[in-house]
């Protein structure tokens, strides 16, 4: 059977609404009143764009809350958006020193999302690009959290940005991939506007290599920044894959971002394969649409998948069940259409090695089947793009820590050389290689908005070093976490 | 961007904070870190003969966990030699030439008096304090709030000092009397440039029970200490706005006593503060508040259309009016928002039992009242008698819930009418008394 729409417009977008409802003011007050105000605080050390967290909570408390979203905005452009979808529980919440007390974290994210939502809310431009120009120019390639962060600090620097996007809309997966109930569409395009009036250009629908070739943009920039993400999911490889209720999860997704949510299709029994973090925005969101079962079929144990502990108690609170050990040996065809799918139990040794039995086989009903095993690495664009772009093993792009590859006017970062991480780690990256940009055109550090000593010092040595640069706070943090 | 930077009586600093005289302002290497940290000037920690100090020194009152709500110090001037004080004064001033450092000066003679005047000057030091507020310890030697409870004293001291002074002198006064005008006024009469307030009132924290000594514990002994901190900001900013609408000040202020944040400069700013000092706030969190403190004035003065500070002095000084001048015939009284009432009936019993019996419980039914958290079947909700609400605030300030009680004007169409007019009314004959309250 074809799917269909399922829900009316107001159920779906009352099923998709944000979680977390935004604070009002005297929650947010008494909430921002718990914040010690450490000193060289944790959280800010597990950020990893290094925004000053207790400034900007005790700037809620005296209600300067512009000055609060500056303070976030300043270290981090998409602090609004990564106000929704941090795993905060992993970053700066994980941090903080109340859960040395057994008592709760300080609701960081809230507390970000109620100062930023201030600027958005009343139209405030709290940042601003330096009058005198550099008159250098960057090239972004791709339009996701990683180039802006990148953009958006190069043209506080004095640089000027231009972002290539192949899509409509710029954003990356911000506006097109992450869970609806988290961020929509509006808001993340609400921060490509506030890049924007920085004076960063987007060229939205020009995909490099196609519409505009990297030596074309090598001659008109000073710099490249390669911020392309990743590609496409990884294939199933078993019959009935290209039957056309099999999707992957990432054009599932895109598909409610770019359309009324009421008007997608989507299975009455869906399956979603894998169980990360992907599979669960999947699964999720398909029951929120309306789906009657949704079943998560991961190939391990509950205690090897790895989507975080949060994200699985939402997916089960919204009734999404889960199947482990079974992989997927054939999608069930009937008339053309998905109809269910064979699986083979598998089991995991004590060396963590997987087996499949495919001997021991049963069948379950479906109607529509996401695949989620994770996305594939942009190797053959890359290599096509820049032939002489040294890639990792793994096929991310080899950068150093300050975002440069082996070339040396180009920079990368974002999903695209970490591999994939979250909204935050790209910023963080973009930020920094703007500063080693900045540092190639000027040979001059970037003096951040943190005080180093506010960072603690042991001997004569600057615990976080602040003030050179706050990204590199974020490095100390690792060990931390 | 509102211009910040403030003129004191010939002080320039870039903008009205400054550090006050206390441990913050002991040594170069603060002042160094206050002013990297955004501070626009240091009023130095008061110079004099070194003095000993004892251990331990502080003590505080934490309210419902809130630590360091009100801080008291036995802690006398500066321990380090006039010497090391003025060197550093120095030091100070050649790498911040544009902010302000001012030496807080404590002595006894006359020439003493000249003495560390001149070496202000020779320093560098923008201008002086003359610390006439310390309650313990020095006031036993003659000095500190001796001499600022006498205001005879106050004008001699004075007196000495401004036959010297090269640079601007402020006094820095002592809440510990009765009158704030009596001590300011004497100040002003000698010729003093400007005046600080306040320094610290006399306090005891707290007792421990089981040693039968307050804190803070000095070898089975304690001593009054001088108060601070968030808890005395009413009371300055009470002393402040005296001495701001006193003709016979008439001199500028800079203001002292519970600053925490920009909101509360603002305020001490509006009754007549051009600069503002902080203590206990530095003590508690570091210089790193002045950060919040410059910006979030900036915002409110760009918000409030005010192109500087100074458009701000003094502008609430004259709405604060003698008692009698207010008008008898305003009436605003409460109103529940039954929409975010959460049903705990505290305004009920707060009015019924602590003020003027104007609530009622009353069915939520009958009211049309929704039934929610904290509002069940059958449980009354509180409704204001408008009648007999005097409008004294009581509810409001007590409902737990953001702006669920609020206040509201109630049109009496009586003429305004103030007690002393209401005196004039009776003693013409033009009205009757007003009946007593039943
Ligand atoms: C389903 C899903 C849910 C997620 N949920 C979360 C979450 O809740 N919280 C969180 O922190 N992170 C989440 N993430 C991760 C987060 O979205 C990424 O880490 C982040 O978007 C990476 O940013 P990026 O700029 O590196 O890449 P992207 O956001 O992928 O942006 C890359 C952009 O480059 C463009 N592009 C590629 N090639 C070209 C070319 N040749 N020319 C022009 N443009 C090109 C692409 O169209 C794309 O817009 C999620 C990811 C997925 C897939
Ligand atoms: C420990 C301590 C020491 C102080 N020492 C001095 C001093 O040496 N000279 C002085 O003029 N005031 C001194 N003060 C008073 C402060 O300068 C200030 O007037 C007072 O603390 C009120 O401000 P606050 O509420 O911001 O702390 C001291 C205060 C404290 C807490
Ligand atoms: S660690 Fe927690 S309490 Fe400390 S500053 Fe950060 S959020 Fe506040
Ligand atoms: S703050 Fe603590 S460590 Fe520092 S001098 Fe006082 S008692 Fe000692
Ligand atoms: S105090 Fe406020 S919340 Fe409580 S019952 Fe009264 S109106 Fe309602």
């Amino acid at each position: 059977m074809p799917i269909r729409p399922i829900l009316d417009a107001e159920t779906a977008a009352r099923n998709m609404a944000e979680i977390e409802p935004k604070y009002s003011p005297q929650e947010a007050v008494v909430e921002a009143n718990r914040c010690l105000f450490c000193f060289d605080a944790p959280c800010i050390k597990a950020c990893p764009t290094g925004i000053d967290i207790p400034a900007f909570i005790k700037k809620i408390t005296t209600n300067n809350l512009t000055g609060s979203a500056r303070t976030i905005l300043e270290s981090n452009i998409l602090g609004g958006s990564c106000a929704r979808v941090c795993p905060t529980s992993v970053l700066c919440e994980g941090a903080c020193v109340m859960l040395d007390r057994d008592q709760q974290p300080i609701k960081i994210g809230r507390l970000q999302r109620y100062a930023t939502d201030h600027v958005f809310e009343n139209d405030l431009q709290v940042l601003h690009a330096p009058e005198q120009k550099s008159g250098k120019r960057v090239a972004l390639i791709g339009g996701g959290p990683a180039s802006m962060g990148c953009a958006a600090e190069l043209a506080q620097l004095g640089h000027e940005a231009v972002i290539f996007e192949k899509k409509p809309q710029a954003g990356g997966l911000n506006t097109y991939g992450i869970a609806y109930y988290k961020l929509t569409p509006e808001m993340s395009l609400d921060e490509v506007e506030l890049i924007k009036q920085l004076g960063v250009e987007f060229r939205t629908g020009v995909e490099v290599g196609k519409d505009i070739s990297v030596s074309e943009l090598e001659k008109e920039f000073d710099a490249v920044f390669v911020g392309v993400g990743l590609g496409h999911t990884y294939r199933l490889g078993i019959p009935g894959e290209d039957l056309p209720e099999v999707q992957e999860a990432l054009a599932f997704i895109e598909e409610f971002h770019i359309n009324p949510l009421h008007e997608v299709a989507v299975g009455k029994r869906v399956a979603v394969i894998g169980c990360g973090n992907t599979a669960i925005d999947a699964v999720t969101q398909a029951k929120r649409l309306g789906a009657e079962q949704a079943v998560i079929i991961y190939r391990r144990g509950p205690t090897d998948m790895p989507a975080y502990v949060y994200e699985y108690d939402l997916a089960k609170r919204d009734g999404a069940e889960f199947i482990f050990h079974a992989v997927p040996v054939e999608v069930l065809e009937e008339d053309g259409h998905v109809s269910g799918l064979k699986l083979a139990r598998s089991s995991v040794g004590a060396d963590g090695k997987l087996t499949v039995d495919e001997s021991d086989t049963f069948e379950m009903p479906f109607d529509m089947v996401i695949k989620a095993l994770g996305q594939e690495k942009m190797t053959d664009m890359l290599n096509q793009l820049m032939p002489d772009l040294e890639l990792n093993k793994n096929g991310t792009v080899k950068t150093d820590t300050n975002g440069q590859t082996n070339i040396p006017h180009v920079f990368a970062g974002g999903d695209g050389a970490n591999g994939g991480a979250e909204v935050v780690n790209a910023v963080g990256e973009g930020k920094k290689a703007a500063r080693g940009i900045h540092r190639l055109f000027t040979q001059e550090d970037v003096e951040g908005p943190i005080q180093w000593t506010r960072m603690g010092v042991v001997g004569d040595k600057p615990l976080g070093s602040g003030l050179n640069n706050p990204v590199r706070v974020a490095e100390d943090a690792k060990a931390f976490v | 961007m509102a211009d910040l930077s403030i003129n004191l009586a010939g002080i320039k600093s870039p903008n009205p904070f400054w550090v006050a005289s206390a441990p913050p302002a002991n040594t170069a290497y603060q002042c160094h870190r206050a002013f990297e940290a955004g501070w626009g000037g240091v009023v130095w920690k008061t110079i004099g003969e070194p003095i000993v100090n004892v251990s331990s020194r502080y003590s505080s009152i934490d309210i419902n966990g809130t630590r360091m709500v009100g801080l008291n110090n036995i802690e006398l001037i500066t321990d380090r030699s006039p010497e090391t004080n003025f060197r550093e004064i120095k030091e100070c001033k050649e790498r911040w030439p544009d902010h302000a450092v001012i030496a807080s000066l404590m002595t006894d003679t006359r020439e003493n008096w000249h003495d560390y005047m001149k070496r202000s000057a020779d320093c560098g030091a923008d201008g002086v304090e003359l610390n006439f507020g310390c309650p313990h310890g020095m006031c036993e030697r003659g000095m500190g709030s001796a001499v600022g409870q006498n205001p005879d004293v106050i004008e001699t001291i004075v007196g000495w000092v401004m036959e010297v002074a090269e640079i601007p002198v402020i006094v820095k006064l002592t809440p510990n009397i009765t009158s704030i005008n009596h001590s300011a006024r004497a100040a002003s009469r000698a010729g003093a440039n400007a005046i600080s307030l306040i320094n610290t009132i006399n306090s005891i924290t707290q007792v421990d029970l089981d040693r039968m000594c307050p804190e803070p514990y000095v070898a089975g002994q304690s001593t009054h200490g001088g108060y601070c901190g968030p808890a005395v900001k009413p009371i300055a900013l009470n002393m402040v706005q005296e001495c701001a609408a006193d003709p016979d000040v008439n001199i500028p202020i800079s203001g002292i006593g519970g600053i925490s944040n920009w909101k509360d400069a603002a305020e001490f700013i509006a009754l007549g503060s051009t600069s503002v000092q902080v203590c206990t706030a530095i003590m508690h969190y570091g210089f790193r508040i002045v950060e919040d403190m410059t910006e979030g004035l900036n915002d409110y003065l760009d918000s409030a259309g005010m192109a500087s500070v100074n458009d701000l002095v003094g502008r609430a000084v004259q709405s604060v009016q003698r008692w009698e001048n207010l008008d008898l015939s305003y009436k605003r009284i409460a109103a529940i928002d039954y929409d975010k009432c959460i049903g705990c009936n505290l305004c009920y019993i707060a009015c019924e039992d602590g003020a003027h019996q104007a609530i009622a419980l009353v069915d939520p039914d009958e009211k049309g009242v929704d039934l929610g958290p904290g509002r069940l079947p059958g449980k009354p909700v509180p409704e204001i008698k408008e009648k007999e609400c005097v409008g004294c605030n009581l509810c409001a300030l007590v409902c737990p819930v953001d702006q669920c009680i609020t206040m509201v004007d109630v049109e009496t169409g009586k003429e305004r009418m103030s007690w002393s007019d209401y005196q004039d009314k009776l003693a013409s004959g033009e009205m009757d008394p007003i009946p007593a309250h039943p």
